[in-house]
């Protein structure tokens, strides 16, 4: 029964990695480049949920959604202000700025803050689940559930919705996109928007899970969910959903039957691994053209 | 009545002078083509006019208004629509998809328009659910203009349409465009195969190292000895 609530706890953990790794995945997909600012969204969005709740004294459904909306807010205007005027730059220059923007994120919330850590209010009151032997604590089982809910629900969106459509044609080829009569410049804004509001989600489900934020808590969780869209194959939603769950079981076991310490390493090595058999990732597949 | 006209058009790519000032005009119901060499500036041209490039100097009118400067995502509204070059169809999604990008601005894609499209390129129909990737070249092409013919443009810009198509194939294409042209479609074709879109054409323009060179009816053209020795093999 240990394998078992270990691999819950694994899905939980993944849980939170994948919803960080849409947001990563969906921006490459769309705008064709890597946003080292998004693990630091998810620092700004557990950062509101103390504020409103510990400072304000505000309930738990304000404190969620104003954290879903400030998270949604500057992912956007993060895009609009510092992406935006490099849309035609080299991939490199944007690169460059987005650890720009996430050095600027973090020194912000260090100002604010200050250095140490924040405890993070408990906000999910509900006690563990017990199945025969197997007990899950409450974290878990929420995470697990809104995560699998909100996966279903941005696969319908991307494959039935008009707006979603919009958005994978976009990602395939902006000029033919265009020429459709869709917003190549909103349709990105919208990803930045899902992507962030996404990171808001997995910032309160990281908090409640490890209990402390701090200025750099964004950092770790926002790499291995990169390492996590890459492992799925980057711009693949299917993939970034497989690639965080399987980084989060695996990160879990190693923790449990290897060794605490090395479990980052051994994180990092698969992904070595999975770029040695398969330089695309999992789900990732290279389409040719015809002619 | 005018339709599209196109005046004194200058584009620059970085340093390179690409179009040094190109003028033509597009009157409602011809078919006008563009003919040249490779790296004339034809698709340039197109491109300008459908916004994706912005031209330094110069001016294009549709239906009598200045679209110069209007973004290309709202031109589809006003009536144009643009197959670019290499057809660029959507090679992840599936025909019907396609077509219901086609008809992004109307929200819903309207169903007897997903029918009347699918009646001119049965081809489609067999495989409508087929990922677009997976069609033949003359079907991506179909599918090409399809997918332009879902948003009912007042002109439809063409670039290289029978590019390597197979003869058969070309012959069936320039028949659609026909077709479209005789059912009202106003068409602005560009194409290396001159004698093909001499023949279809009203008028044509030759353009020549970004500047138009020639121009005169279809026929005009097909008889003229310099066209003859340059693009129609002697």
């Amino acid at each position: 029964m240990d394998f078992l609530s270990n691999l819950i706890s694994g899905l939980s953990l993944g849980s939170i990695y994948a919803l960080i790794a849409l947001g990563y995945t969906m921006v490459y997909g769309i705008a064709k480049m890597l946003n080292f600012a998004h693990g630091d969204i998810i620092m700004v969005g557990a950062f509101t949920i103390i504020v409103s709740i510990s400072t304000c004294g505000l309930p738990v459904w304000v404190a969620l959604i104003l954290s879903v909306v400030m998270c949604t807010v500057l992912g956007v205007v993060t895009e609009r202000v510092a992406y935006k005027p490099l849309r035609k730059s080299e991939p490199l220059t944007v690169l460059i700025t987005a650890i720009g923007v996430s050095y600027l994120l973090q020194n912000l919330a260090l100002l604010i803050f200050g250095s140490s850590q924040k405890s993070f209010p408990s906000i999910f009151d509900i006690s563990s689940v017990h199945i025969g032997d197997l007990s899950m604590s409450g974290e878990s089982v929420v995470t697990l559930a809104v995560t699998i809910i909100i996966m279903i629900a941005l696969s319908l969106f991307i494959n039935k919705t008009r707006a979603g459509k919009a958005m994978r044609a976009v990602s395939e080829d902006k000029e033919a996109a265009e020429l459709m009569g869709i917003s190549v410049n909103k349709t990105i804004s919208l990803t930045f928007a899902i992507g962030s509001a996404l990171a808001a989600v997995a910032g309160v489900f990281y908090g409640a899970t490890y209990g402390f934020i701090g200025p750099y808590t964004g950092s770790m969780p926002g790499i291995k969910a990169f390492v996590a869209a890459v492992f799925g194959g980057i711009g693949s939603i299917p993939g970034a959903m497989i690639g965080g769950l399987l980084l989060g079981v695996l990160e879990s076991l190693s923790k449990a039957y290897i060794s605490t310490e090395l479990s980052d390493a051994i994180v990092f090595a698969s992904l070595i691994v999975v770029l040695l058999v398969k330089p695309t990732g999992l789900l990732g597949k290279v389409i040719k053209e015809k002619v | 009545m005018c339709m599209l006209k196109v005046d004194d058009l200058n584009v620059y790519y970085g340093k390179i002078h690409a179009l040094k000032g190109v003028s033509f005009d597009v009157n409602e119901g011809e078919i006008v083509s563009l003919i040249g060499a490779n790296g004339a500036g034809k698709s340039t041209t197109l491109k300008t006019i459908s916004g994706l490039l912005r031209s330094k100097t110069g001016g294009v009118t549709f239906m009598g208004e200045d679209i110069s400067k209007i973004d290309a995502y709202k031109l589809v509204e006003k009536g144009l629509a643009h197959v670019p070059e290499g057809r660029r169809i959507f090679l992840q999604m599936s025909v019907m998809e396609n077509l219901e990008m086609g008809a992004y601005i109307k929200g819903k894609a309207d169903k007897a328009d997903i029918e009347s499209v699918f009646e001119k390129f049965p081809r489609l129909k067999e495989r409508k659910n087929q990922v677009a990737g997976t069609l033949s070249g003359g079907e991506q092409q179909m599918l090409a203009m399809g997918r332009a013919l879902m948003s009912h443009p007042k002109l439809l810009m063409l670039d290289e349409p029978s590019m390597g198509l197979a003869p058969i194939l070309v012959e069936q294409i320039f028949e659609i465009i026909k077709e479209l042209n005789d059912a009202g479609t106003t068409i602005l074709l560009v194409e290396q195969n001159a004698e093909m879109a001499l023949e279809v054409s009203d008028r044509a323009y030759v353009i020549e190292s970004g500047r138009v060179s020639l121009s005169g009816t279809g026929e005009e053209l097909r008889n003229s000895d310099t066209i003859k020795k340059a693009y129609l093999g002697g």
